[in-house]
């Protein structure tokens, strides 16, 4: 890439990126600085780049630590973030819950819930 | 340019495609997990394209092999331990971690890239056409980092959250600066033809850059960390661009920069709802946040104080309750007590909503998701926009260590919290505050509506206070 075509790139992705995120509701800001927290483990594409082209003691330490560190962040920060998720989407379990214990319904449906969390 | 690279190029446009509309789709909660899905789909394209592109390449030792795949494995292992673990209150601290590990993989990357120029023959590191990228790379990833993980700990209680400043904080800050900023400049302008004074700047450069996160986030209180945490995940999405540019890859750049403008969107919009600015926030803020609970006293006008029995008897008799829940709830973690307690009252006929201030908990938006995992129905979660007008056919008003997001000051000009959107709860017929004691919010003024004569005090910690509560309620209906 020349450098004028790298730094466009970067201009207009910028952008986008104002773009898309001024229209997110405030319910879903922690969800999505988690989203964007993941996005940016892409690093690992930089940190295998860099491992690979090792050569010496210095250079594998520092790959290791780099493809440690970016393994963490995409990995840890998906599955954070669909769980976080997740926990939204309860909602249309609960309705026949409610429907098929009408006694007590508060409680049973409370349990109900419960294991479904668990089990997610 | 071969076929493979140019297989690899095209998905690596597939998946930054993937990182927008995966973003996109986080508009809307009923699409938000698909979007996230997507943008993890993109992330896998993504790398098994490098993987092809490095097997194609044929360069790598056996060497090299080992340390990708196990440093990778063990990153995401740990990972995936942690993100399974991790209890929904402590979300923040821990994508706080991993916004650390990323800012660190990043500044690592130009870490590399820079000692092998610096000690290879021949060009040196005017064979580095972006040298700036480099460095900033270093400077921010290292920032980060360190930033990052007092962030963390401090969210954590492993370093107090009150603001830690010491004596000459400000002084230091500036000599960090001049090492940082002067160090890096020097080694863009004129970098040392000799590797090792050009690897030693840049050790220098990199270990003020360390000490500069640190002595940044310290002296930020609790409450502002969640913007503190926005703020360095935009930082991180720069430095991953940066690391773009170092290895010369479109997908670095691209998914760095869309991070680093989300990042910077989203720490706008927490600072303007929270009625603070940027700046003052990272100057050093007049909060103290979890702590703000525990100091200061009673002043001006009288305060009614209730006990559980009273508050009980008065939420079991009403027809329409509004529950606010604010810091205080999030911090004892009392989200599934005050479920329990809502679920009792909605048994006996009472209409319950919950009213959800923009910044109510840690950051915005946490406060759904901690009620959504105490399985609170998301209809029941009302935006303030939304309920405000309810307040004045409500009963009672149940406010759960909320302090800064219900004081009506904030209508009127000339204090810390003027102009901060509020939850109308004063227009409620009673109100009744759950608070450990009479202490501030981080705006650090009094609250007016405590000495409103149609307000109680139930002091206690949320979850000790919802549970006696409830446990009153349950005695009174038998």
């Amino acid at each position: 890439m020349t450098l004028l075509a790298a730094l466009s790139i970067f201009v207009l992705s910028l952008l986008v990126g104002f773009e898309v995120i001024s229209k997110v509701p405030a319910t879903l800001h922690t969800p999505l600085m988690s989203a964007a927290n993941s996005i940016h483990g892409v690093v690992l594409v930089g940190a295998m780049l860099i491992a690979v082209s090792a050569d010496n003691a210095i250079g594998y330490i520092l790959g290791f630590i780099a493809a440690a560190f970016a393994g963490m962040n995409v990995v840890g920060g998906y599955v954070v973030t669909d769980r976080m998720l997740g926990m939204f989407r309860k909602r249309p379990t609960a309705p026949p819950a409610v429907e098929s214990a009408p006694v007590d319904a508060s409680s049973v449906t409370a349990d109900t819930r419960d294991a479904s969390g668990v089990a997610r | 340019m071969s076929g493979v690279e140019t297989g690899v190029e095209l998905v690596y446009l597939v998946a930054a495609g993937c990182f927008v509309l995966g973003l996109h789709l986080m508009n809307s909660p009923a699409t938000a997990r698909r979007g996230n899905q997507l943008s993890a789909v993109g992330m896998i394209a993504a790398i098994v394209a490098t993987l092809v592109l490095i097997i194609d390449a044929g360069t790598v030792k056996p060497v090299g092999w080992v340390v990708l795949i196990v440093g990778a494995a063990i990153g995401a292992v740990a990972g995936l331990v942690g993100a399974r673990r991790v209890a929904m209150t402590a979300i923040p601290q821990m994508v706080s971690l991993f916004n650390a590990v990323g800012g660190g993989a990043a500044a690592i990357v130009a870490i590399f890239d820079f000692v092998t120029l610096a000690s290879a023959d021949g060009t040196g590191l005017a064979g580095e056409r972006f040298l700036i990228a480099t460095v900033l790379d270093v400077i921010i990833g290292a920032v980060t980092f360190a930033g990052s993980l007092i962030a963390s700990g401090k969210l954590q209680g492993k370093i107090s959250s009150s603001p830690i400043v010491f004596a000459g904080v400000r002084i230091l800050n500036v000599l960090l600066t001049i090492v940082m900023l002067g160090g890096g400049l020097w080694l863009i302008v004129a970098p040392p033809s000799a590797s090792g004074a050009a690897i030693g700047l840049l050790c220098a450069v990199l270990v003020a850059s360390l000490a500069f996160g640190i002595t940044m986030v310290l002296p930020i209180g609790g409450a502002d960390m969640p913007v503190v945490i926005s703020l360095l995940n935009a930082f991180t999405g720069t430095a991953v661009a940066m690391a773009g540019f170092v290895v010369d890859n479109s997908v670095l750049i691209i998914a760095g920069a869309l991070v680093g403008a989300s990042g910077g969107i989203l720490t706008k919009l927490m600072a303007d709802a929270m009625n603070r600015s940027i700046p003052a926030i990272i100057v050093g803020g007049f909060g103290t946040g979890d702590s703000g609970g525990d100091t200061g006293g009673p002043t001006g006008g009288s305060i009614r104080e209730v006990k559980a029995d009273d508050a009980a008897i008065q939420l079991a008799y009403a027809s329409k309750v509004i529950i606010v829940p604010g810091y205080g709830l999030a911090a004892a973690q009392a989200q599934h007590e005050v479920r329990e307690l809502a679920d009792l009252l909605e048994g006996r006929g009472v209409d319950v909503s919950y009213a959800i201030h923009p910044v109510a908990g840690r950051m915005p938006g946490h406060m759904n998701v901690l009620l959504a995992e105490a399985n609170v129905p998301y209809a029941l979660l009302r935006e303030m926009e939304e309920i405000n007008p309810d307040f004045a056919r409500t009963d009672v008003a149940l406010v759960i260590g909320a302090n800064d997001v219900i004081n009506p000051a904030a209508r009127r000009s000339g204090n810390p919290v003027s102009g901060m959107p509020i939850l109308d709860v004063d227009h409620a017929k009673s109100v009744i505050v759950i608070k450990r004691s009479m202490g501030h919010g981080y705006a650090g003024i009094d609250n007016e509506l405590y000495s409103d004569p149609k307000t109680g005090m139930y002091f206690a910690d949320a979850k000790k206070g919802l549970a006696e509560l409830t446990a009153a309620v349950k005695t009174l209906v038998g």
